[in-house]
Protein backbone atom coordinates (compact mmCIF):
# COMPACT_ATOMS: atom_id res chain seq x y z
CA UNK A 1 0.00 0.00 0.00
CA UNK A 2 1.18 3.34 -0.72
CA UNK A 3 1.05 5.86 1.69
CA UNK A 4 2.15 9.94 0.69
CA UNK A 5 4.87 11.10 2.66
CA UNK A 6 3.68 14.63 3.32
CA UNK A 7 4.92 16.87 0.04
CA UNK A 8 5.47 19.64 2.52
CA UNK A 9 7.62 17.92 4.55
CA UNK A 10 10.65 19.34 2.71
CA UNK A 11 9.41 22.82 2.77
CA UNK A 12 8.49 22.22 6.48
CA UNK A 13 12.59 21.22 6.80
CA UNK A 14 13.78 24.22 5.11
CA UNK A 15 11.82 26.38 7.85
CA UNK A 16 12.91 24.55 10.38
CA UNK A 17 16.35 25.56 10.04
CA UNK A 18 16.07 28.94 9.04
CA UNK A 19 16.91 31.49 11.73
CA UNK A 20 14.72 34.53 12.46
CA UNK A 21 12.03 32.93 10.58
CA UNK A 22 8.20 34.87 11.25
CA UNK A 23 5.54 31.64 11.57
CA UNK A 24 1.95 31.71 10.94
CA UNK A 25 2.32 28.12 9.92
CA UNK A 26 1.32 26.05 13.42
CA UNK A 27 -1.63 23.90 14.66
CA UNK A 28 -1.99 24.64 18.07
CA UNK A 29 -2.55 27.44 20.71
CA UNK A 30 0.20 29.56 21.95
CA UNK A 31 -1.42 29.97 25.13
CA UNK A 32 0.11 28.11 27.90
CA UNK A 33 -2.32 25.23 29.40
CA UNK A 34 -4.21 27.11 32.17
CA UNK A 35 -2.30 27.29 35.17
CA UNK A 36 -5.20 25.12 37.21
CA UNK A 37 -5.20 21.74 35.01
CA UNK A 38 -1.55 22.02 35.01
CA UNK A 39 -1.94 22.18 38.66
CA UNK A 40 -4.22 18.94 38.66
CA UNK A 41 -1.42 17.29 36.36
CA UNK A 42 1.24 17.85 39.03
CA UNK A 43 -0.94 16.65 41.94
CA UNK A 44 -1.73 13.52 40.58
CA UNK A 45 1.90 12.73 40.27
CA UNK A 46 1.67 13.78 43.89
CA UNK A 47 -0.61 11.53 44.93
CA UNK A 48 1.33 8.97 43.15
CA UNK A 49 -1.27 8.12 40.02
CA UNK A 50 1.04 6.42 37.86
CA UNK A 51 -0.53 3.28 36.76
CA UNK A 52 -2.52 2.29 33.64
CA UNK A 53 -6.65 3.61 33.96
CA UNK A 54 -9.36 1.58 32.68
CA UNK A 55 -8.89 0.53 28.87
CA UNK A 56 -11.30 3.33 28.29
CA UNK A 57 -10.19 5.64 30.99
CA UNK A 58 -10.44 6.85 34.31
CA UNK A 59 -14.53 6.45 35.18
CA UNK A 60 -14.66 10.25 36.59
CA UNK A 61 -12.92 11.61 33.32
CA UNK A 62 -15.98 9.52 31.20
CA UNK A 63 -18.20 11.08 33.35
CA UNK A 64 -17.16 14.54 32.90
CA UNK A 65 -17.33 13.98 29.37
CA UNK A 66 -20.61 12.76 29.21
CA UNK A 67 -21.72 15.45 31.24
CA UNK A 68 -19.98 18.35 28.53
CA UNK A 69 -21.22 16.40 25.63
CA UNK A 70 -24.88 16.78 27.02
CA UNK A 71 -24.51 20.56 28.03
CA UNK A 72 -22.47 21.54 24.94
CA UNK A 73 -24.29 19.03 21.98
CA UNK A 74 -27.38 17.80 24.18
CA UNK A 75 -26.57 13.90 23.17
CA UNK A 76 -26.59 11.45 25.93
CA UNK A 77 -23.91 9.18 26.17
CA UNK A 78 -23.66 5.90 28.60
CA UNK A 79 -19.25 6.87 30.31
CA UNK A 80 -19.73 3.00 30.64
CA UNK A 81 -19.83 1.86 26.86
CA UNK A 82 -20.07 4.91 25.00
CA UNK A 83 -17.11 7.04 25.75
CA UNK A 84 -13.74 6.42 25.12
CA UNK A 85 -10.25 8.34 25.84
CA UNK A 86 -7.88 8.30 23.64
CA UNK A 87 -4.06 9.50 22.48
CA UNK A 88 -5.39 13.13 21.64
CA UNK A 89 -8.17 13.45 18.74
CA UNK A 90 -5.78 11.66 16.29
CA UNK A 91 -5.69 8.40 17.80
CA UNK A 92 -9.41 8.54 18.15
CA UNK A 93 -10.43 9.12 14.14
CA UNK A 94 -7.69 6.49 13.77
CA UNK A 95 -9.31 4.13 15.65
CA UNK A 96 -13.25 4.83 14.83
CA UNK A 97 -12.47 4.78 10.80
CA UNK A 98 -10.77 1.17 11.93
CA UNK A 99 -13.52 -0.21 13.69
CA UNK A 100 -16.38 0.97 10.75
CA UNK A 101 -14.03 0.90 7.48
CA UNK A 102 -13.38 -2.89 6.12
CA UNK A 103 -11.37 -3.37 2.77
CA UNK A 104 -12.67 -1.80 -0.37
CA UNK A 105 -15.24 0.54 1.73
CA UNK A 106 -15.52 3.59 0.44
CA UNK A 107 -15.11 6.94 3.01
CA UNK A 108 -16.52 10.50 2.06
CA UNK A 109 -13.53 12.63 2.82
CA UNK A 110 -14.32 16.86 3.06
CA UNK A 111 -11.35 18.77 1.62
CA UNK A 112 -9.24 20.76 2.39
CA UNK A 113 -8.79 19.15 5.31
CA UNK A 114 -6.36 17.90 8.03
CA UNK A 115 -3.97 15.92 6.34
CA UNK A 116 -4.37 12.79 8.12
CA UNK A 117 -7.95 11.55 7.02
CA UNK A 118 -6.85 10.14 3.84
CA UNK A 119 -3.56 8.09 5.22
CA UNK A 120 -5.78 6.49 7.77
CA UNK A 121 -8.32 5.31 5.30
CA UNK A 122 -6.17 3.74 3.27
CA UNK A 123 -4.47 2.11 6.35
CA UNK A 124 -7.52 0.42 6.90
CA UNK A 125 -8.35 -1.03 3.22
CA UNK A 126 -10.52 1.84 2.89
CA UNK A 127 -11.06 3.60 -0.70
CA UNK A 128 -11.25 7.70 0.16
CA UNK A 129 -13.47 9.09 -1.92
CA UNK A 130 -12.60 13.16 -2.04
CA UNK A 131 -14.98 15.61 -1.95
CA UNK A 132 -14.19 18.83 -2.50
CA UNK A 133 -15.63 22.49 -0.97
CA UNK A 134 -15.56 25.48 -2.81
CA UNK A 135 -14.57 28.83 -1.53
CA UNK A 136 -17.62 30.46 -2.94
CA UNK A 137 -20.13 28.23 -0.64
CA UNK A 138 -17.51 28.89 2.23
CA UNK A 139 -16.24 25.81 2.13
CA UNK A 140 -18.95 23.90 3.42
CA UNK A 141 -20.49 20.65 2.34
CA UNK A 142 -23.56 20.87 0.47
CA UNK A 143 -26.06 18.09 0.14
CA UNK A 144 -25.65 17.91 -3.94
CA UNK A 145 -21.63 17.72 -2.89
CA UNK A 146 -22.46 14.80 -0.91
CA UNK A 147 -25.22 12.96 -3.22
CA UNK A 148 -22.96 12.96 -5.97
CA UNK A 149 -20.39 11.23 -4.76
CA UNK A 150 -22.04 8.12 -2.74
CA UNK A 151 -22.50 4.99 -4.22
CA UNK A 152 -23.82 1.49 -3.23
CA UNK A 153 -20.02 1.03 -1.54
CA UNK A 154 -20.09 4.17 0.25
CA UNK A 155 -19.75 3.12 4.39
CA UNK A 156 -18.30 6.07 5.83
CA UNK A 157 -18.40 10.23 5.64
CA UNK A 158 -15.89 11.82 7.60
CA UNK A 159 -17.21 15.59 8.58
CA UNK A 160 -14.34 18.66 9.83
CA UNK A 161 -16.47 21.06 10.69
CA UNK A 162 -15.29 23.56 12.28
CA UNK A 163 -12.41 22.98 9.47
CA UNK A 164 -8.42 23.36 9.47
CA UNK A 165 -7.11 24.86 7.36
CA UNK A 166 -10.47 27.01 5.79
CA UNK A 167 -11.83 27.94 9.76
CA UNK A 168 -15.25 26.97 7.99
CA UNK A 169 -18.07 26.05 10.27
CA UNK A 170 -21.43 24.04 9.61
CA UNK A 171 -24.51 25.83 10.80
CA UNK A 172 -27.45 23.60 11.68
CA UNK A 173 -29.19 24.32 8.68
CA UNK A 174 -26.47 23.21 6.51
CA UNK A 175 -26.62 20.14 8.36
CA UNK A 176 -29.93 19.45 8.20
CA UNK A 177 -29.28 19.24 4.61
CA UNK A 178 -26.67 16.43 5.05
CA UNK A 179 -28.82 14.62 8.11
CA UNK A 180 -31.49 14.60 5.14
CA UNK A 181 -29.32 12.43 2.57
CA UNK A 182 -27.70 10.78 5.33
CA UNK A 183 -31.01 9.47 6.24
CA UNK A 184 -31.79 7.23 3.20
CA UNK A 185 -28.47 5.24 3.60
CA UNK A 186 -26.67 3.56 6.11
CA UNK A 187 -23.41 5.80 5.88
CA UNK A 188 -21.99 5.98 9.57
CA UNK A 189 -20.32 9.79 9.94
CA UNK A 190 -17.22 10.66 11.88
CA UNK A 191 -17.52 14.14 12.98
CA UNK A 192 -14.34 15.47 14.08
CA UNK A 193 -15.00 18.09 16.24
CA UNK A 194 -11.89 19.18 17.81
CA UNK A 195 -12.53 22.86 17.58
CA UNK A 196 -15.88 22.90 18.51
CA UNK A 197 -15.13 25.66 21.05
CA UNK A 198 -13.86 27.90 18.38
CA UNK A 199 -16.39 29.34 16.80
CA UNK A 200 -17.13 33.05 16.52
CA UNK A 201 -20.83 33.79 15.56
CA UNK A 202 -21.95 34.34 18.68
CA UNK A 203 -23.57 31.08 18.37
CA UNK A 204 -22.35 27.38 19.84
CA UNK A 205 -21.06 24.69 17.75
CA UNK A 206 -23.78 21.99 16.25
CA UNK A 207 -23.32 18.49 15.84
CA UNK A 208 -24.66 16.36 13.21
CA UNK A 209 -25.07 14.30 16.07
CA UNK A 210 -27.75 15.76 17.79
CA UNK A 211 -30.31 15.74 14.84
CA UNK A 212 -33.12 13.58 14.23
CA UNK A 213 -31.69 9.77 13.45
CA UNK A 214 -27.87 10.87 13.15
CA UNK A 215 -26.43 9.96 16.82
CA UNK A 216 -26.96 6.10 16.41
CA UNK A 217 -24.84 6.20 13.08
CA UNK A 218 -22.04 8.97 14.61
CA UNK A 219 -18.76 8.92 16.21
CA UNK A 220 -18.02 12.37 17.30
CA UNK A 221 -14.25 12.98 18.03
CA UNK A 222 -12.85 15.58 20.45
CA UNK A 223 -10.40 16.25 23.31
CA UNK A 224 -8.48 18.30 25.12
CA UNK A 225 -5.82 20.09 22.68
CA UNK A 226 -7.01 22.90 21.21
CA UNK A 227 -10.07 23.91 23.84
CA UNK A 228 -7.43 23.71 26.77
CA UNK A 229 -4.55 24.92 25.07
CA UNK A 230 -2.94 21.07 25.79
CA UNK A 231 -1.86 19.86 22.38
CA UNK A 232 0.99 18.74 24.84
CA UNK A 233 -0.73 16.42 26.67
CA UNK A 234 -2.06 14.20 24.22
CA UNK A 235 -5.54 13.29 25.21
CA UNK A 236 -8.86 13.36 23.29
CA UNK A 237 -12.53 11.24 23.25
CA UNK A 238 -14.76 9.82 21.19
CA UNK A 239 -18.34 9.21 21.70
CA UNK A 240 -20.49 7.41 20.03
CA UNK A 241 -22.83 4.20 19.46
CA UNK A 242 -22.21 1.15 21.91
CA UNK A 243 -20.95 -1.59 19.26
CA UNK A 244 -18.79 1.08 17.07
CA UNK A 245 -17.08 2.21 20.50
CA UNK A 246 -16.60 -1.60 21.49
CA UNK A 247 -14.76 -2.09 19.02
CA UNK A 248 -12.84 1.29 19.25
CA UNK A 249 -11.89 -0.27 22.50
CA UNK A 250 -10.36 -3.20 21.80
CA UNK A 251 -8.05 -1.64 18.91
CA UNK A 252 -6.96 1.03 21.80
CA UNK A 253 -6.37 -1.90 24.16
CA UNK A 254 -4.10 -3.56 21.91
CA UNK A 255 -2.19 -0.50 20.55
CA UNK A 256 -2.00 1.80 23.19
CA UNK A 257 -3.14 -0.05 26.34
CA UNK A 258 -4.42 3.43 28.25
CA UNK A 259 -4.51 6.96 27.49
CA UNK A 260 -1.93 8.73 29.86
CA UNK A 261 -3.34 8.94 33.18
CA UNK A 262 -1.35 12.40 34.41
CA UNK A 263 -3.29 14.05 31.54
CA UNK A 264 -6.41 12.47 32.19
CA UNK A 265 -6.04 13.93 35.81
CA UNK A 266 -5.94 17.25 34.44
CA UNK A 267 -8.46 17.21 31.93
CA UNK A 268 -11.03 15.96 34.67
CA UNK A 269 -9.63 19.69 36.27
CA UNK A 270 -10.15 21.08 32.47
CA UNK A 271 -13.54 19.89 32.17
CA UNK A 272 -15.08 20.78 35.37
CA UNK A 273 -13.24 24.47 35.91
CA UNK A 274 -12.37 24.81 32.63
CA UNK A 275 -15.18 27.52 30.91
CA UNK A 276 -13.69 30.98 31.89
CA UNK A 277 -10.32 29.66 30.73
CA UNK A 278 -12.16 29.01 27.30
CA UNK A 279 -14.23 32.63 26.87
CA UNK A 280 -11.23 34.28 27.39
CA UNK A 281 -9.16 32.26 24.67
CA UNK A 282 -12.30 32.47 22.14
CA UNK A 283 -12.08 36.38 23.06
CA UNK A 284 -8.76 36.84 22.04
CA UNK A 285 -9.06 34.36 18.87
CA UNK A 286 -11.38 36.66 17.96
CA UNK A 287 -9.80 39.51 18.04
CA UNK A 288 -6.99 38.20 16.26
CA UNK A 289 -9.17 36.81 13.62
CA UNK A 290 -10.73 39.79 12.62
CA UNK A 291 -7.20 41.31 12.68
CA UNK A 292 -5.40 39.01 10.51
CA UNK A 293 -9.13 38.56 8.02
CA UNK A 294 -9.01 42.51 7.29
CA UNK A 295 -4.75 42.33 7.42
CA UNK A 296 -4.84 39.95 4.45
CA UNK A 297 -8.30 41.55 2.50
CA UNK A 298 -6.05 45.34 2.65
CA UNK A 299 -3.56 43.46 0.94
CA UNK A 300 -5.04 42.19 -1.81
CA UNK A 301 -5.56 38.44 -1.19
CA UNK A 302 -9.37 37.66 -0.54
CA UNK A 303 -10.21 36.12 2.59
CA UNK A 304 -13.71 34.63 3.61
CA UNK A 305 -14.58 35.63 7.14
CA UNK A 306 -13.54 32.46 8.76
CA UNK A 307 -16.04 31.27 11.85
CA UNK A 308 -14.17 28.61 13.89
CA UNK A 309 -10.67 27.04 14.99
CA UNK A 310 -7.81 29.30 14.34
CA UNK A 311 -6.99 30.21 10.66
CA UNK A 312 -7.22 32.27 8.11
CA UNK A 313 -7.20 30.65 4.55
CA UNK A 314 -6.75 33.90 1.82
CA UNK A 315 -7.00 33.12 -1.90
CA UNK A 316 -3.95 34.15 -3.81
CA UNK A 317 -4.57 33.58 -6.76
CA UNK A 318 -4.87 37.15 -7.77
CA UNK A 319 -0.55 36.88 -7.65
CA UNK A 320 -0.56 34.17 -10.80
CA UNK A 321 1.73 31.98 -8.03
CA UNK A 322 0.63 28.19 -6.77
CA UNK A 323 0.40 28.05 -3.16
CA UNK A 324 3.99 25.97 -2.85
CA UNK A 325 5.50 28.93 -5.35
CA UNK A 326 3.91 31.90 -2.94
CA UNK A 327 4.68 30.03 0.45
CA UNK A 328 8.91 28.98 -0.59
CA UNK A 329 9.42 32.51 -2.22
CA UNK A 330 7.84 34.29 0.64
CA UNK A 331 9.95 31.92 3.35
CA UNK A 332 13.09 32.79 1.25
CA UNK A 333 12.41 36.31 0.94
CA UNK A 334 10.63 37.62 4.10
CA UNK A 335 11.43 34.53 6.09
CA UNK A 336 7.52 34.13 6.89
CA UNK A 337 6.32 30.64 7.06
CA UNK A 338 2.68 29.56 6.43
CA UNK A 339 1.41 26.47 4.99
CA UNK A 340 0.49 26.38 1.18
CA UNK A 341 -2.92 25.57 0.61
CA UNK A 342 -2.62 22.13 -1.16
CA UNK A 343 -1.14 20.41 1.52
CA UNK A 344 -4.68 19.99 2.58
CA UNK A 345 -6.06 18.40 -0.64
CA UNK A 346 -6.07 19.52 -4.39
CA UNK A 347 -8.75 21.79 -3.73
CA UNK A 348 -6.89 24.18 -1.10
CA UNK A 349 -4.49 25.25 -4.42
CA UNK A 350 -5.13 28.75 -4.85
CA UNK A 351 -4.86 29.40 -0.73
CA UNK A 352 -2.52 29.42 2.08
CA UNK A 353 -3.11 28.83 5.61
CA UNK A 354 -2.39 31.41 8.02
CA UNK A 355 -2.61 30.69 11.68
CA UNK A 356 -3.23 33.55 14.03
CA UNK A 357 -2.20 31.33 17.09
CA UNK A 358 -0.17 34.22 17.56
CA UNK A 359 0.08 37.81 19.49
CA UNK A 360 -1.22 40.94 17.56
CA UNK A 361 2.10 42.23 17.64
CA UNK A 362 3.86 39.22 15.44
CA UNK A 363 0.44 38.95 13.37
CA UNK A 364 1.21 42.06 12.43
CA UNK A 365 4.66 42.22 11.41
CA UNK A 366 3.96 38.78 9.34
CA UNK A 367 1.30 40.83 7.35
CA UNK A 368 3.53 43.79 7.20
CA UNK A 369 6.15 41.42 5.39
CA UNK A 370 3.95 39.71 3.41
CA UNK A 371 3.00 43.04 2.03
CA UNK A 372 6.43 43.99 1.53
CA UNK A 373 6.48 40.57 -0.17
CA UNK A 374 3.66 41.10 -2.54
CA UNK A 375 5.27 44.53 -3.97
CA UNK A 376 7.94 42.88 -4.49
CA UNK A 377 6.23 40.16 -6.93
CA UNK A 378 4.27 43.17 -8.75
CA UNK A 379 7.40 44.97 -9.21
CA UNK A 380 8.78 41.90 -10.97
CA UNK A 381 6.05 41.63 -12.95
CA UNK A 382 6.66 45.29 -14.37
CA UNK A 383 10.51 44.77 -15.05
CA UNK B 1 -18.96 53.18 27.78
CA UNK B 2 -17.84 49.86 25.66
CA UNK B 3 -15.69 47.32 27.44
CA UNK B 4 -14.59 45.60 24.08
CA UNK B 5 -12.82 48.52 23.53
CA UNK B 6 -11.14 49.47 27.39
CA UNK B 7 -10.57 45.57 27.22
CA UNK B 8 -7.89 46.05 24.25
CA UNK B 9 -6.92 49.21 25.43
CA UNK B 10 -5.83 48.04 28.80
CA UNK B 11 -3.84 45.72 27.18
CA UNK B 12 -2.22 48.32 24.51
CA UNK B 13 -2.90 51.60 24.79
CA UNK B 14 -1.18 52.25 21.10
CA UNK B 15 -3.60 50.37 19.13
CA UNK B 16 -4.17 52.43 16.18
CA UNK B 17 -8.05 53.60 15.29
CA UNK B 18 -8.54 51.34 12.62
CA UNK B 19 -7.25 48.30 14.41
CA UNK B 20 -9.02 48.96 17.69
CA UNK B 21 -12.31 49.37 14.83
CA UNK B 22 -11.12 46.03 13.34
CA UNK B 23 -10.85 43.88 16.60
CA UNK B 24 -13.66 44.95 18.15
CA UNK B 25 -16.19 44.89 15.14
CA UNK B 26 -16.72 48.53 16.06
CA UNK B 27 -16.32 51.20 13.03
CA UNK B 28 -13.45 54.03 13.50
CA UNK B 29 -15.94 56.62 13.53
CA UNK B 30 -17.72 54.95 17.13
CA UNK B 31 -14.57 54.03 18.49
CA UNK B 32 -13.11 57.60 17.76
CA UNK B 33 -16.36 58.68 19.81
CA UNK B 34 -16.24 56.25 22.18
CA UNK B 35 -12.76 56.77 23.66
CA UNK B 36 -12.80 60.27 23.73
CA UNK B 37 -16.40 59.94 25.68
CA UNK B 38 -14.49 57.63 27.80
CA UNK B 39 -11.77 60.19 28.41
CA UNK B 40 -13.71 63.10 29.15
CA UNK B 41 -16.14 61.11 31.57
CA UNK B 42 -13.04 59.92 33.79
CA UNK B 43 -13.38 56.42 32.84
CA UNK B 44 -9.94 56.07 31.24
CA UNK B 45 -7.71 58.27 33.12
CA UNK B 46 -4.43 57.94 31.56
CA UNK B 47 -1.78 56.45 29.02
CA UNK B 48 1.21 55.31 30.13
CA UNK B 49 4.37 53.16 28.57
CA UNK B 50 5.52 50.23 31.21
CA UNK B 51 8.82 50.35 31.19
CA UNK B 52 11.85 48.45 32.94
CA UNK B 53 13.78 50.90 34.47
CA UNK B 54 16.48 48.15 35.60
CA UNK B 55 17.59 48.29 32.36
CA UNK B 56 19.09 51.80 32.86
CA UNK B 57 22.01 52.94 34.52
CA UNK B 58 20.08 55.75 36.20
CA UNK B 59 17.73 53.24 38.13
CA UNK B 60 14.86 54.21 40.29
CA UNK B 61 14.15 52.83 43.52
CA UNK B 62 10.54 51.94 44.61
CA UNK B 63 9.12 51.22 48.10
CA UNK B 64 5.41 49.91 49.68
CA UNK B 65 5.03 51.82 52.64
CA UNK B 66 2.25 50.58 55.17
CA UNK B 67 1.09 53.16 56.74
CA UNK B 68 -1.03 52.18 59.95
CA UNK B 69 -3.70 55.70 60.54
CA UNK B 70 -6.04 56.94 63.26
CA UNK B 71 -8.83 57.46 61.04
CA UNK B 72 -11.02 60.56 61.67
CA UNK B 73 -14.62 61.32 62.51
CA UNK B 74 -16.63 61.94 59.27
CA UNK B 75 -14.11 61.68 57.00
CA UNK B 76 -12.22 58.57 57.91
CA UNK B 77 -9.27 57.47 55.95
CA UNK B 78 -10.08 60.08 52.76
CA UNK B 79 -8.35 63.08 54.64
CA UNK B 80 -5.06 61.75 54.99
CA UNK B 81 -5.26 60.15 51.58
CA UNK B 82 -5.64 63.08 49.94
CA UNK B 83 -2.79 64.60 52.13
CA UNK B 84 -0.36 61.54 50.81
CA UNK B 85 -1.34 61.72 47.06
CA UNK B 86 -0.17 65.41 46.51
CA UNK B 87 3.34 64.74 46.96
CA UNK B 88 5.32 63.70 43.92
CA UNK B 89 7.20 60.84 45.21
CA UNK B 90 3.92 58.85 45.91
CA UNK B 91 3.13 56.98 42.99
CA UNK B 92 -0.11 55.27 44.43
CA UNK B 93 -2.35 54.80 47.10
CA UNK B 94 -4.56 52.32 48.30
CA UNK B 95 -7.01 51.82 51.29
CA UNK B 96 -6.33 48.48 52.12
CA UNK B 97 -8.33 45.85 54.80
CA UNK B 98 -6.42 44.02 56.66
CA UNK B 99 -3.10 44.64 59.27
CA UNK B 100 -2.23 48.25 57.81
CA UNK B 101 -4.97 51.30 56.28
CA UNK B 102 -3.24 52.95 53.80
CA UNK B 103 -0.81 51.45 51.25
CA UNK B 104 1.70 54.21 49.81
CA UNK B 105 3.92 53.63 46.88
CA UNK B 106 7.21 55.76 46.85
CA UNK B 107 9.49 56.18 44.17
CA UNK B 108 13.04 57.48 44.25
CA UNK B 109 16.34 58.08 42.81
CA UNK B 110 18.29 56.12 46.15
CA UNK B 111 17.18 54.26 48.71
CA UNK B 112 18.19 56.46 50.62
CA UNK B 113 16.26 59.20 49.44
CA UNK B 114 12.77 56.92 49.26
CA UNK B 115 13.88 56.44 53.76
CA UNK B 116 14.05 60.29 54.00
CA UNK B 117 11.09 60.87 52.31
CA UNK B 118 9.11 58.30 54.77
CA UNK B 119 11.00 59.88 57.79
CA UNK B 120 10.51 63.34 57.13
CA UNK B 121 6.94 63.23 55.34
CA UNK B 122 5.15 60.45 55.79
CA UNK B 123 5.83 59.40 59.43
CA UNK B 124 5.13 62.97 61.17
CA UNK B 125 1.99 63.40 59.28
CA UNK B 126 -0.65 64.18 61.77
CA UNK B 127 -2.81 61.07 62.39
CA UNK B 128 0.17 58.62 61.45
CA UNK B 129 0.51 55.96 63.23
CA UNK B 130 3.04 53.80 61.92
CA UNK B 131 5.15 53.06 58.93
CA UNK B 132 6.69 50.05 57.49
CA UNK B 133 8.84 50.38 54.76
CA UNK B 134 9.53 47.29 51.99
CA UNK B 135 11.82 48.24 49.17
CA UNK B 136 11.00 46.83 45.56
CA UNK B 137 14.24 44.66 45.00
CA UNK B 138 13.38 43.35 41.49
CA UNK B 139 10.32 43.80 39.06
CA UNK B 140 9.25 40.32 37.54
CA UNK B 141 5.67 41.07 36.30
CA UNK B 142 3.51 44.62 36.06
CA UNK B 143 0.51 45.56 34.47
CA UNK B 144 0.10 42.25 33.04
CA UNK B 145 3.84 42.64 31.43
CA UNK B 146 6.83 40.52 32.36
CA UNK B 147 9.88 42.25 33.23
CA UNK B 148 12.00 39.30 33.36
CA UNK B 149 13.38 37.01 30.23
CA UNK B 150 11.53 36.59 27.32
CA UNK B 151 8.85 34.24 26.50
CA UNK B 152 10.18 31.37 24.05
CA UNK B 153 8.04 29.77 21.75
CA UNK B 154 8.97 26.32 22.21
CA UNK B 155 6.73 25.29 19.33
CA UNK B 156 7.79 23.46 15.89
CA UNK B 157 7.34 26.29 12.90
CA UNK B 158 5.45 24.51 10.92
CA UNK B 159 2.24 22.17 12.10
CA UNK B 160 -0.52 20.45 10.95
Amino acid sequence: MEIKPSGIRKFFDIAAEMDDVISLGVGEPDFQTPWHIRQAGIKSLQDGKTKYTSNRGIMELRKAVSDYMKEQISCEYDPATEVLISVGGSEAIDGAVRAIVGRGDEVLIVEPSFVCYEPIVKLAGGVPVIISTKAENEFRLTANELKSHITDRTKLLILPYPGNPTGAIMEQKDLEDIAEVLRETDIAVISDEIYSELTYTGQKHVSIASLDGMQERTVVINGFSKTYSMTGWRLGFACGPAPILQQMTKIHQFAIMSAPTTSQYAAIEALKNGRPDIEAMVEEYDMRRRLIVDGFNALGLDCFEPKGAFYAFPSIKSTGLSSEEFCERLLYSKKVAIVPGNAFGESGEGHVRASYCYSVNHIKEALHRIGEFLEEIKNEDKG
Amino acid sequence: MNIKLLKLLSKNARYTVHELSVMSGISEDEVVTEVSAMEKEGLIRGYKAVIDWERLDSAKVSAIIELKVEPQPDVGFEQIAEEVKKYSEVESVYLMSGGYDLCVIVKGKTFQEVAMFVAKQLAPMKYVVSTATHFILRRYKELDIELIGDAKDDREKISF
